[in-house]
């Protein structure tokens, strides 16, 4: 006799499509809670540092310190505020806070550079702001405790031409946009926090509302039950993760350098493996605010450990193993690689084969932990 | 269909070291409408759950529909329905859709819930708010529409775990000739109740208390045994011992 056919899953499957459908407010939030995220964390997180107001002494006057000065104010870095006169002002526009930089260029910069020589500039900038990133500073050990931090511009040309070769030492890491940096990073996040927590609350709900204890007494088999539950949240992360990419790229510009059918095929594994945990903590807990509570505190080790916001190379290795059993980790890889290098799935094997690793064995103990009894 | 709807043999129930059913031996035969009775905490709902699969007896052996429940629970569920307390339906749903859901659960097929979802949109006087949420129901409506989820898949054996709690007279009456009806096509019928006139209406009577049976048989019969006039008697009595035994504890 076999009492279950394919049915029970279709039923389960249908019922929730009609439940999400009806229940207009989780589905506005699932929408608009990535765009909200996004914008914070687009908007706020701002790491790198663009259009410093830059003070000059150029007491070389000559068209090589003229050429400088055109040279690092057409990088973005810094808008030129004014000229002034002696180095002692300088200081006065930094502390009043009206210069974030300053260019300081000697008398002998241009006679230096015609007789190829290495000439040298300073340049002094503002640490004391809060936009300096904190590492930038610690990297400059020596410098740490003064409160300008000088940086060394080397300008040489090979025949002592007027094109001088600025190169800005890689402080306030000055190639990356963070906004293009954090994006992916925010698509892993938002996943991991909201797929736990629907998938959780899906099941909790049913258990508060007396339901579960109605489906348990079916003959609906422990699988079918669990991913009918769960697959439709696999089309809300897929949703999430292309309302963050359209907004990314509206707003922030941030890339799509390489295909986008293999971050869509590499985000699912990253989804199930999610809506996985999400399961176990629904066989864990017995009200949907407990499933909230433990929702966030996964969350903290997502954003701390994985790499979202600090490098996880820098971290002691405890962190690090933590970091190793996320699955954010992996997928963090695997975003930032399709994303911003362009690397196809084929090269992120590796990680997509872990975080598939990672669905089978956590939709495994999800399903094995749940129980078809009320007991436990 | 041979043996008995439901056969207990000593069963039993332990929630740490209390005892909520202490060795439970039932008969119930195929076709009546048999009730359990008993005052609150007295073991009904537990013994309803060991008897669905829900709970795991820590003792004894339960037969239902002729299967071993603790064996083979599947097997019994494809052929019981269950109608707990709290109805067990969606309230985001209206009543077709609750219908249509549950015939999809116990692995109806298209066809059969075509024809079946408007049988039972009849049978349980539903038609008219097919397309209603159930959450906006009355407590009639609701308790027809868990009775129509629970009988879907045509089960040999329905639980009814207090089906009538909180529901007004007429709606009891409609109710009770609805389970008659059933009854009458050869479905078994186990409830519970707190209702003398719904104990008056089953075929036979079990009462627990305390975990304990004390007494099965027609209500003619527990009225004699008892030596009380009315089953409503009877319960007052067992409930008087029950609490004469408490105070002797305390």
């Amino acid at each position: 006799m076999t009492p279950v056919a394919r049915w029970p899953i279709w039923a389960m499957l249908w019922k929730e499509f009609v439940q999400m459908r009806r229940d207009r407010f989780t589905l506005a939030m699932m929408i608009g809670i990535p765009m909200i995220q996004i914008a914070l964390f687009g908007y706020a997180i701002q790491t790198e540092v663009r259009h410093l107001p830059m003070v000059v002494v150029d007491e070389s006057r000559s068209p090589q310190s003229r050429a400088l000065i055109r040279a690092l104010t057409s990088t973005g870095y810094f808008d030129l505020e004014a000229h002034l006169e002696d180095r002692e002002e300088v200081r006065r526009w930094v502390e009043r806070g009206d210069a974030a930089a300053a260019v300081i260029i000697p008398p002998d910069f241009a006679k230096d550079l015609k007789r190829r020589r290495e000439a040298t500039a300073q340049v002094i900038i503002d640490a004391a702001d809060p936009l300096s990133p904190s590492a930038a500073i610690a990297a400059s050990g020596q410098i740490a405790a003064l409160q300008t931090r000088q940086m060394v511009v080397q300008a040489a040309g090979p025949q002592g031409l007027p094109s001088v070769d600025v190169r800005v030492r890689p402080w306030y890491n000055p190639a990356l946009k963070s906004s293009v940096y954090i994006v992916p990073g925010i698509i892993g996040v938002l996943l991991s926090m909201t797929m736990v927590i629907v998938a959780s609350i899906a099941v909790v709900r049913e258990r508060e509302r007396g339901t579960l204890e109605q489906l348990i007494v079916t003959p609906i088999n422990k699988t079918s039950l669990m991913l009918g539950k769960i697959v439709p949240f696999l089309v809300v992360g897929y949703v999430q993760m292309t309302v963050i990419l359209l907004v990314g790229r509206l707003l922030f510009g941030v890339p799509i350098s390489g295909s986008l059918v293999d971050l869509y095929l590499g985000a699912l594994p990253f989804i199930v493996a999610s809506l996985g945990v999400g399961l176990l903590v629904s066989t864990a807990v017995t009200t949907q605010a407990q499933a909230m509570q433990l929702g966030f505190f996964y969350l903290l080790p997502n954003i701390l450990l994985s790499g979202f916001m600090f490098p996880r190379a820098a971290m002691p290795e405890p962190a690090q193993w933590i970091g190793a059993a996320l699955p954010l980790t992996y997928f963090l890889l695997v975003l930032r690689g399709i994303l911003l290098k362009g690397v196809d799935l084929g090269t992120l094997a590796p990680e997509v084969a872990t975080l598939t690793g990672f669905s089978v064995v956590l939709i495994a103990l999800a399903v094995r932990r749940f129980n078809k009894r009320i007991d436990g | 269909m041979s043996g008995l709807g439901v056969e207990a043999h000593g069963l039993r129930k332990a929630f740490g070291s209390a005892v909520a059913v202490a060795g439970l031996d039932l008969a119930v035969k195929w076709g009546e409408i048999f009730g359990l009775l008993g005052p609150n905490g007295s073991g009904k709902t537990t013994t309803i759950r060991m008897l669905t699969g829900l709970l795991e007896p820590s003792g004894g052996q339960a037969r239902v529909v002729d299967i071993d429940v603790v064996a083979s629970p599947e097997r019994v569920r494809a052929r019981i329905g269950y109608m707990s307390q709290r109805f067990g339906f969606y309230e985001d749903l209206t009543i077709e859709e609750n219908i249509r859901f549950y015939g999809g659960v116990y692995g109806l097929t298209r066809r059969e819930r075509r024809e079946r979802i408007p049988q039972q949109l009849t049978r349980y006087r539903l038609d008219q708010r097919r397309k209603q949420l159930a959450g906006t129901l009355s407590g009639g409506w609701k308790q027809r529409l868990a009775l129509a989820c629970a009988t879907v898949h045509r089960p040999d054996l329905v639980f009814l775990d207090e089906p009538t709690a909180g529901v007004d007279p007429a709606s009891r009456q409609l109710f009770w000739n609805l389970i008659r009806e059933d009854a009458a096509e050869g479905i078994t019928v186990i409830v519970t109740t707190h209702y003398m006139d719904e104990a008056e209406r089953c075929d036979r009577l079990a009462f627990l208390s305390r975990g304990h049976l004390i007494g099965v048989g027609t209500p003619a019969e527990i009225t004699e045994r008892f030596g009380l006039p009315t089953i409503e008697a009877v319960f007052i009595e067992l409930q008087r011992r029950d609490d004469a035994e408490l105070g002797l504890l305390a």
